[in-house]
């Protein structure tokens, strides 16, 4: 494909690896690619990278080495944590374990990510789970009380995300992980969206489970965490060798590992510096588009939201063309998640918080990361209304 | 030129290429390529209907042909987006289509895709888009006369021409649309295909409805059920000959399938909706020379007095008097008996290469 200078504005779907980031890695590719599991020298360096990096991520999310698991990707981080618990907690009750009869019961909001809503699902409707999805306001946050009201005595996990991917909203994790802790209830955040921007600290958080997807903080795609609280029980669900201490089976990509250590560590560092810069710019555009673009208005909590993400409904528009023309002029954005691409449902997180179906329908998310500049904005904002303006004229 | 006949250069031009993952569309977005154009690929997506064995899309729609098109486009360096016309599809070709059916006729949605959803709301999105031209992959040619019209022409490949399906083009669509291949034929776009390294080179022609994936009358069954119900059949003096299985299963001039046995071949001459009756005769009855044909779209000026007549998309030619009843409808007297006219069928009229306009055949046979 031609390259063209491309604005991009989609740092939510994913981010490109950070140039020292990279450096990292490239040994892992070449002289240093032993497998971790051999024992000659060449693999025992290998072992040392992936626990030295395993060393590095506990210390950033305030928790253990050996609560840490490596993974293919936040997807397969949260698919872990749910399966991973429930397997877990039904293979007991059937071998007469701790037993009320009943299914367990699990507890999510409306607008998590496909990877914990269809996962549930698919638990609930393959082996019986029973599921609660708890509603948000409009801004899209999850209230505590309303977690606290759906718990039954069969409650086992609680799953909300840290910060939704489509509008931004930050989740009051501490105040449901305290709730979750108070009935003795496991609870799993998915902090994929959060974790460029947010503390991550697993013990201020009040979580037993964590999701993390490396290719948002500017790693590389295919490497994720999962943080697991020692002594949950908890059933592997890829198994073989026995890496991860016997809870993700699989030759460790060392590389990626190591990529993902040095990515976190540099989203810490540099998080303050990267929000002074991005903030003004994201604090533009949502005070500038509801006003050059007739009929767009802002989703999402107006201060309770991530530091890089600027999300709008535009009325009267399909997000589909407005995509297109924008792709066309140079400026790569998206409407609600990547993952639902060219599908004409409307974002579930929008419809929980009570947009209404058409307006829905005209959805636009820009999500900042720190090379942005002024001029960018600049030329976004000119862009936005001719191209919104032309479409409507259809 | 631009629909504003100013002269642009290829350069200045940008074209919207309906893709389809095939052969044809992928050909005409290379050569469009190659002479300077400036190409953008919209693939539409149109229907998501599951097939009878439970598997999603139809063949023209599916995730593979997506995969295709979007290849191309990367190949050839130029974007390439898939946008939704569900909607529009379903109303304006799929309603249509069996909107049709339970009428009793026998509906081409083919042409109604190309009027009404190709060249109407993906020719919107692509002028909002800041294109100047639509382009498809159909054998077909558009030219413009001396007097600023525009005529519409059959390609050069007769085993291929498709100007039948674009017959109810306005003059403002063919002002805005390029049809690449109308003067190859399809060995030569294959060639040019294979020249090129485009990967669906070798892919063979999609031949039925896009939206269904099996038989239609069972994607008639199923969608539009209250269509499909058992009837009389009656022969052409209104005698009760037998059971029909559905007026949907049938076409006129069929004599397949009819279950009677009454010493001599029977064919379907007729369908009466009103009393869900199908009708059936002797092979004599399946020839007429008349027909009425409504709804037409002239591209020419006006209506010819006579004109090469084709009945059906595979059907040769045949010459007939034109007789204007108003400025839509025609009384058309074939030359010779022409076998099986269907109401609901397009009707095409030519003049040489020329496709003078197109209507829907609504009565067969000597007025009432």
């Amino acid at each position: 494909m031609a390259t063209r200078r491309v604005i991009y504005l989609d740092h939510a779907a994913t981010t490109p690896v950070h140039p020292d980031v990279l450096r990292a890695m490239q040994p892992y590719f070449t002289e240093e690619f032993g497998n971790p599991g051999a024992l000659y020298a060449l693999g025992q360096r290998a072992r040392d990278a992936v626990d030295g990096a395993r060393r590095d991520v506990a210390r950033l999310l305030g928790s253990a080495p050996s609560e840490i698991i490596f993974t293919s990707g936040g997807s397969e981080s949260i698919n872990l944590a749910l399966r991973g618990v429930l397997f877990s907690h039904m293979a007991k009750t059937r071998r007469g374990g701790a037993a009320n009869g009943r299914p367990p019961h699990v507890i999510t909001s409306a607008i998590e990510h496909h990877a914990v809503g269809h996962t549930c699902r698919q638990l609930r409707d393959l082996f019986g789970v029973e599921l609660s999805e708890v509603g948000v306001d409009g801004s899209g946050w999850v209230d505590p009380d309303a977690v606290r009201a759906a718990i039954r005595p069969n409650t086992v996990l609680i799953s909300v995300m840290a910060a939704n991917n489509e509008v931004g909203t930050i989740q009051p994790i501490a105040e449901i992980g305290a709730i979750a802790g108070e009935r003795g209830i496991l609870f799993h955040s998915d902090a994929v969206q959060a974790a460029p921007y947010m503390d991550i600290d697993v013990r201020a958080l009040k979580v037993d489970l964590l999701s993390l997807g490396a290719h948002k903080f500017y790693g590389p795609k295919g490497i994720g965490v999962l943080y697991v609280r020692d002594g949950i029980a908890f059933e592997p669900t890829q198994t073989g060798g026995g890496q991860e201490h016997q809870r993700r089976a699989g030759t460790e990509n060392v590389p990626s590992i190591v990529g993902l250590a040095h990515a976190l560590s540099l989203a810490r560092t540099q998080r303050e510096a990267n929000c002074r810069q991005m903030l003004p710019l994201r604090d533009r555009l949502i005070a500038s588009v509801p006003a050059v673009v007739p009929g767009a208005r802002l989703t999402g909590h107006p201060t309770l939201r991530l530091p890089h993400n600027a999300s709008f409904v535009i009325a009267g528009i399909e997000a589909g063309p407005l995509l297109l023309a924008l792709d066309l002029a140079g400026i790569a954005a998206s409407s609600g998640s990547a993952c639902t691409s060219a599908a004409m449902e409307p974002s579930h997180v929008l419809m929980a918080m009570g947009v209404a179906r058409a307006e829905a329908a005209g959805a636009l998310r820009l999500t900042l990361g720190p090379e942005n500049s002024a001029d960018e904005i600049d030329c976004v904002l000119e862009v936005l209304p001719e191209t919104v303006q032309r479409l409507r004229a259809i | 030129m631009n629909a504003k006949s100013v002269a642009k250069s290829p350069a200045q031009t940008r074209v919207v290429v309906a893709m389809s993952g095939g052969v044809d569309s992928s050909t005409t977005a290379a050569l469009l390529v190659e002479q300077g154009y400036e190409v953008i690929g919209i693939m539409m997506r149109l229907w998501a209907g599951t097939g009878p064995d439970g598997s999603a899309y139809n063949r023209c729609c599916s995730p593979e042909a997506v995969a295709d098109a979007r290849s191309v486009c990367v190949r050839l360096g130029i974007p390439f987006h898939l946008l939704n016309f569900e909607a529009s599809f379903k109303k304006n070709v799929v309603d249509f289509f069996l909107d049709g059916y339970a009428r009793g006729v026998t509906p081409n949605p083919c042409l109604e895709c190309n009027r009404h959803v190709k060249f109407d709301a993906l020719l919107q999105q692509a002028v909002a888009l800041g294109a100047d031209r639509l382009a498809t992959g159909h054998y077909a040619r558009v030219t413009a006369a001396a007097d600023g019209r525009y005529q519409l022409l059959k390609g050069t490949d007769p085993l291929k021409d498709q100007s039948y399906a674009l017959c109810m083009l306005t003059q403002s669509q063919l002002a805005r649309a390029m049809f690449p291949l109308g003067g190859y034929t399809k060995q030569q776009v294959r060639a040019m295909a294979r020249e090129r390294h485009i990967l669906v080179a070798e892919k063979s022609d999609s031949q039925e409805l896009c939206f269904v994936v099996k038989d239609y009358r069972e994607f008639v069954q199923e969608h539009r059920p209250d269509a499909f119900v058992p009837g009389p059949i009656l022969d052409t003096a209104g005698r009760r000959m037998g059971t029909h299985r559905g007026l949907p299963a049938y076409t006129i001039g069929q004599r397949k399938g009819l279950q009677l046995a009454i010493g001599e071949p029977l064919y379907v001459v007729g369908m009466d909706a009103s009393q869900n009756a199908l009708i059936v005769g002797r092979d004599l009855d399946v020839w007429q020379t008349r027909m009425r044909v409504d709804a037409i779209n002239w591209i020419a000026a006006s209506a010819p007095t006579a004109a090469k007549v084709k009945i059906r998309y595979k059907s040769a030619e045949a010459p007939a008097t034109v007789e204007v009843v108003d400025a839509a409808r025609v009384e058309v007297t074939f030359a010779e008996r022409q076998r099986a006219l269907t109401p609901g069928q397009a009707a095409v009229f030519y003049d040489g290469d020329v496709c003078l306009g197109g209507g829907i055949i609504t009565r067969v046979g000597e007025p009432a």
